[in-house]
């Protein structure tokens, strides 16, 4: 097993949970980004550099700001005093535990040894009409697969994220001044 | 290099209990929330190692896509928190339940 892919996957895990259990919602935040950015480690092991940078510039940059801006914003100091029921913890306790045996069960039964990385190609080769679109790793050929094989999803998302900053916008309005806005 | 696919799948397993565990026990909108994206990044942790260890391109275009709408989500998700917020001076998910009866 590699040392490197160890130290990430404990820099991914252990923040995560840390994530879970802690009371302050800020440090919280500050788990979940220490987890992002082990996970884009994980991302360039698996040779995925353009989905690290992203990861790191996306989640750990714009979202979890995001979230901090929203934990300043609502004063989250008062909350979280009532403490979780014995029922809800059993409960949260034994789904953790089942779907963690249910991995190692599924994934330790060969001994964490499957199949190993093969050789990469480092230039998109591929012909625009096969299927399915072979494995490079350069960022160029993202760009070829967007704009050819996943042209109409691209062009959705898109028009998803327009749809969503308009939700957005109206969520947010406030209801009051806009309707003294508009009377006056 | 000695990595398996198994390892990473594992590690991914395990983000998604963890979020899992997350999203059962806190009762703070926000937390949970955070929650959910950390099961929505062992989806993605998941796709990459398959699609790393298949040889083809088309998980990594899907992880690109998952990462836009987690965006779109987040950014929804949090103007609906803080309208909650607004309205109710709380984020628990205790006192949210005017709905019921």
């Amino acid at each position: 097993m590699d040392i490197l892919f160890i130290i990430f996957a404990v820099l991914t895990v252990l923040p995560a949970f840390l994530m879970v259990i802690a009371r302050n919602p800020v440090n919280g935040a500050m788990f979940m980004i220490i987890s992002f950015v082990g996970m884009a480690a994980l991302f360039v092991l698996l040779e995925a550099f353009f989905l690290a940078i992203l990861q790191i510039l996306v989640y750990a940059g714009a979202i979890m700001v995001l979230f901090l801006f929203i934990i300043m914003l609502l004063d989250m100091d008062e909350v979280e005093k009532i403490h979780p029921k014995t029922v809800t913890m059993l409960a949260s306790v034994f789904g953790l535990a089942l779907i963690v045996v249910g991995v190692v069960v599924l994934l330790g039964a060969d001994g964490l040894t499957g199949q190993t990385f093969a050789a990469l190609p480092v230039a998109p080769d591929f012909p625009s009409a096969e299927n399915p679109m072979e494995l490079a790793v350069s960022t160029k050929s993202y760009g070829f697969g967007l704009f050819t094989k996943y042209m109409l999803p691209f062009q959705l998302t898109g028009l998803l994220l327009l749809i969503a900053m308009i939700g957005v916008i109206v969520i947010s309005k406030n209801r009051e001044s806009g309707e003294e806005g508009s009377a006056s | 290099m000695t990595l398996s696919l198994n390892s990473f799948l594992l590690i991914s397993g395990l983000l998604f209990a963890i979020g899992f565990f997350g999203v059962l026990l806190r009762r703070n909108v926000l937390v949970i929330f955070m929650s959910l994206e950390m099961m929505l990044n062992a989806a993605i942790l998941a796709l990459v190692a398959f699609s790393r260890f298949n040889g083809i391109m088309d998980g990594n275009i899907f992880v690109f896509f998952i990462i836009t709408v987690a965006a779109a989500e987040i950014a929804v998700g949090l103007a609906i928190i803080v309208a909650l917020f607004r309205k109710r001076q709380s984020v628990m998910v205790e006192q949210l339940s005017s709905l019921k009866n």
